[in-house]
């Protein structure tokens, strides 16, 4: 429960890290050295840099980590260059958390489950990834497919390579857009490897990127045979009050910083085509 | 029912203002709007349709949220809602049904979980006293969203008829509101009112707009009503100015913006419309980039969007001020009609 | 009236069935008598809601800045007034003038409903208009009002003549009449500085912030205005009497300076009705003084006084000091 629906907190940046060359991760505590609030994997929070302005991002920090949060964020306006300037000791405000989760709860558990993001759509995933991690045993099999426009782009790289690809029961598939040199993986859009790949439809599917990955990528997931109503995405659209009020991301009967971000895609189905 | 006769108005709003703030039609620069009463304002109970619907008394304009200071890398968040919680309460005088009711639909987005206590501060703090219409004119509609414009709800109801303002408390807060004023009052003219609210209903019937009929306008005919063909050529004409959307008593969008000032910067709120190019603007791209999608939004929200997540409560009201005030003579009501009178589609 | 509207429809079908242009730019009937909105006519089916009465007030051109950038030509009828905003944008290549086919139609002065009911009179099912008289019907009867009292403010003092034409239909011509524009202006400048900035103050504290001045004016042509961008530090759509409102307004009307062809939109759409065309005229005013006379948008070529310079040109000191020479 939000007490102060608009009003934050100031929140602390205690670790920077360059993951790509437009994105970095931002680890965040409270003045008191204690993670902010509690949220679950998909949801998201408002940070934001007073006198410049206020943004929503995903959570990319699991639930699970007691200690902070993690906030992986592009470089692609006015409030994120400032952040990318920001060195550590640095305070922002946040509030939140925002948003309908994953079912990770519900219908996540004990299915077989596939990862399928696009460069900076790594960031939702993430955390519902770690979370699953954490609590492995409650779910099948793990697959991941990661997709980049180069080997640079890809984010968190380092916690895949090292940790992602020795879980147990959980198979790891990177690829980037073009040949590049010290890449010897796969090489190829997402939604083609997707396709090439064979992937078992029965497993429940979780897609983030841009929005021509998603629609491609869907378009090869229901011609594999899986089912819409198992295949959920996450919206992004313009945000101010994070609670269903200033009006900005209504679509349709949803406002998506409430009733999202994530959608099962048979949702999405129902809404017009607006976002 | 009591009565308070006209020439003794003036006394009437000196001693509410005694004790609150009183916000009434004033007559100021040549147009009439919600004003603070003071003495020697030019009350104008007798106008119709105010320019701006009484909704910024709850939901200003502009508003200052909270303060930022920064010194170094530290921020100190300053609440200047404090202010607010210590503001009088206040009357709201002479709101007429059609915008009575639009403080219901802005409830129901202000008032949701999680609540806005900037708007509930006001709105708890706030006596509402209604004034029943006698002259509706040919704009009005608010009969189609089930409004009886002769008998308003709120806290206290009045009646304008004749030499007398008729008075008739509904609530405490009404109760309490009245025995402020008991000196003023004398018993007396239930028949007055009663016979102007029969004149004024054969009026309301007969109005132009009074059959319009909203039967599609469902959740079930969201997407057919969004994919019409006719939101093309009935946005055509539109500047994409806020008009509509500032006048309109039920539209609540807002921005939230940083200025910054010699002291902190200051995180204001304000109206905005859905009417306006930057209103979906992301660093990344825009999800309505043409004036025919902003159109489509506005009132797509208002009769389907808004009713399928209220229980069929339109955020329309039927106040007419788009009707008079759009610039190019788009509004409401021209697009329930091309859009509404085709069930079989 | 109806005689012009019956040789305007004509044309339009004319100038649609033989495919000489693609669209027709005109107004469109309302769900009263005085609320005709423009619209774009593609087809004569279309036409069949075509109207043009003394509820036609508004000003097409800037319409044009979208349409003439599309397929085929747009025919548009433009009353007197308007053309000088055609002008205007076509010197400054917003309108691609080979793709229109300007139509001047006659304008004896349009009405202003919210005047008329201000006179209260409300229900008006119908208008006729006889020289100085307009006689309104309501389901009550019958009331006769004087024009000039009912005219939209940008009718009151007009003198226009059409400035630009492919063709014309022009059934009435309109008597010359002596009137003066700068009234109002002189007026504000008679009063001391002190009652001026109450006076301004008053009206612009009534601004909503709602752009619809902006959005209709010819000469906001700008693809993204200032106060839009968020890039430009001073984007803002608050409102607040004290400060912000009298710059937006005082900025706008520094912008639109010796571009303004004095069309009044801007006050006949303001929902305040904030009398934002005098702050234009009183540049108007002005520049006729210092450069000597200058209507804009009498052509669509040629040389501004503010954005040409002369030796003769006036010192800064002299607009200072607001001495025209």
């Amino acid at each position: 429960m939000i007490d102060e629906t608009l009003i934050p907190k100031v929140g602390v940046i205690t670790d920077i890290r360059k993951d790509t060359p437009d994105v970095k991760t931002f680890r965040v505590v409270g003045t008191d050295g204690k993670k902010l609030f509690q949220h679950m994997p998909g949801q998201c929070a408002m940070v934001s840099v007073p006198g410049v302005g206020e943004c929503m991002f995903s959570i990319t920090s699991s639930p699970t980590n007691e200690e902070y949060m993690e906030f992986s964020i592009k470089k692609c306006g006015c409030v994120t260059e400032v952040i990318h300037a920001m060195e550590v000791g640095q305070q922002i405000t946040v509030r939140g958390p925002y948003g309908k989760n994953f079912p990770v709860e519900e219908d996540f558990k004990g299915k077989d489950l596939l990862f399928i993001a696009g460069g900076i759509g790594l960031a939702p995933l993430r955390s519902v990834i770690n979370y699953v991690r954490h609590y492995r045993e409650n779910y099948g099999k793990v697959v991941i497919v990661y997709g980049a426009r180069s080997k640079d782009d890809l984010v968190d790289i380092e916690e895949i390579q090292t940790e992602w690809v020795n879980e147990p029961n959980t198979e790891v598939y990177l690829t980037i857009d073009r040949p590049q040199e010290g890449w010897d993986g796969h090489v190829g859009f997402v939604p083609s490897y997707v396709k090439e790949l064979g992937l078992d439809p029965n497993m429940t599917a979780v897609l983030c990127g841009p929005p021509i990955m998603i629609k491609f990528t869907l378009q090869g997931l229901l011609e594999l045979g899986f089912d819409k109503s198992r295949v959920y995405t996450t919206l992004e659209l313009r945000m101010k009050c994070g609670v269903g009020k200033c009006g900005r991301c209504n679509v349709g009967d949803k406002f998506v910083c409430k009733d999202g971000p994530v959608f099962r895609m048979t949702e999405l189905d129902e809404l017009p085509d607006e976002y | 029912m009591l009565k308070i006769a006209k020439e003794r108005l003036n006394e009437l709003y000196a001693k509410i203002s005694e004790t609150m703030g009183l916000f009434i039609p004033v007559n100021y620069a040549g147009e009439v709007n919600y004003k603070v009463w003071k003495e020697g304002a030019e009350v104008s109970l007798e106008t119709l349709k105010t320019v701006k619907s009484p909704k910024n008394m709850f939901f200003p304009q502009t508003e200052n949220m909270m303060k930022f200071k920064t010194e170094g890398k530290n921020i100190e968040i300053i609440d200047v809602r404090k202010d607010y919680k210590e503001e009088k309460p206040f009357v709201l005088f002479g709101v007429k049904a059609c915008d009575y009711k639009a403080i219901e639909v802005l409830d129901k987005v202000f008032l949701a979980e999680p609540v806005d206590t900037y708007y509930q501060s006001r709105r708890e703090a706030t006596t509402i006293v209604t004034l029943a219409c006698s002259k509706p004119e040919e704009s009005c509609f608010c009969g189609v969203f089930g409004i009886d414009a002769t008998a308003p709800q709120g806290d206290v109801t009045t009646w304008l008829d004749g030499e007398y303002l008729y008075w008739q408390a509904n609530t405490e807060k009404g109760e309490a509101l009245t025995a402020l004023i008991t000196a003023l009052t004398e018993e007396g003219g239930e028949e007055t009112v009663a016979g102007q609210r029969e004149t004024t209903k054969a009026v309301l019937e007969n109005l132009p707009f009074a059959k319009l009929d909203l039967s599609r306008f469902t959740p079930e005919n969201l997407n057919d009503l969004f994919e019409a063909k006719e939101w093309e050529e009935m946005s055509e004409a539109c500047l994409g100015c806020g008009t509509c959307t500032f006048v309109c008593p039920t539209c609540q969008c807002f921005d939230i913006r940083d200025f910054k000032t010699n002291e902190g910067v200051i995180r204001y709120r304000c109206w905005d419309s859905c009417m306006y190019s930057d209103f979906t603007l992301m660093a990344h791209g825009n999800s309505r980039t043409t004036q025919m999608q902003r159109f489509r939004q506005r009132f797509m929200h208002k009769l389907v969007y808004y009713p399928s997540q209220n229980d069929g409560l339109y955020s329309c009201v039927g106040c007419g001020r788009c009707v008079n005030k759009c610039p190019q003579r788009l509004n409401i009501v021209k697009v329930v009609k091309t859009l509404g009178g085709k069930k079989d589609d | 009236m109806k005689d012009v509207e019956l040789k305007m429809l004509e044309r339009a079908k004319a100038l649609l069935e033989s495919g000489e242009v693609a669209r027709v730019i005109g107004w469109k009937k309302g769900d009263f008598c005085h609320d005709p909105s423009p619209a774009s006519f593609e087809s004569v089916e279309e036409l069949d809601s075509f109207v043009y009465d003394y509820f036609c007030g508004a000003n097409l051109s800037k319409y044009l800045i979208q349409m003439s950038k599309k397929e085929g030509k747009t025919a548009v009828f433009l009353k007197p007034c308007d053309s000088y905003s055609f002008n205007q944008l076509v010197k400054e290549h917003r309108i691609k003038r080979e793709n229109v086919y300007v139509i001047a139609v006659e304008c004896l002065g349009k009405l202003d409903i919210e005047k008329i009911k201000a006179k209260g009179v409300s229900f008006v099912t119908g208008v006729e208009v006889q020289d100085k008289e307009v006689k309104v019907t309501t389901p009550y009867g019958e009331e006769v009002l004087s024009k000039p009292d009912v005219v939209l403010t940008k009718c009151a003092t007009c003198n226009k003549t059409h400035q630009v034409k492919d063709e014309e239909i022009i059934l009435h011509e309109r008597p010359e009449r002596d009137v003066n524009r700068f009234e109002e202006v002189e007026k504000l400048e008679a009063m001391t500085e002190d009652e001026r900035f109450a006076y301004w103050r008053a009206q612009l504290s009534k601004c909503i912030r709602c752009n619809a001045c902006r959005n209709v004016c010819p000469a906001c042509s700008c693809v993204k205005c200032v106060f839009d961008n968020p890039a430009s530090g001073i984007a803002a759509k608050a409102n607040d009497d004290k400060f912000e409102e009298q710059l937006f307004h005082i900025i706008r009307a520094f912008h639109v300076a010796g571009r303004c062809t004095d069309c009044g939109e801007c006050s006949r759409v303001c929902p305040q009705n904030i009398p934002l065309h005098l702050l234009n005229r009183k540049f108007i005013k002005d520049i006729d003084g210092l450069y000597g006379e200058y209507q804009a948008g009498e052509t669509d070529e040629g040389k501004t006084p503010l954005t040409s310079y002369t030796e003769g040109d006036a010192e800064p000191n002299d607009v200072f000091k607001g001495e025209a020479k």
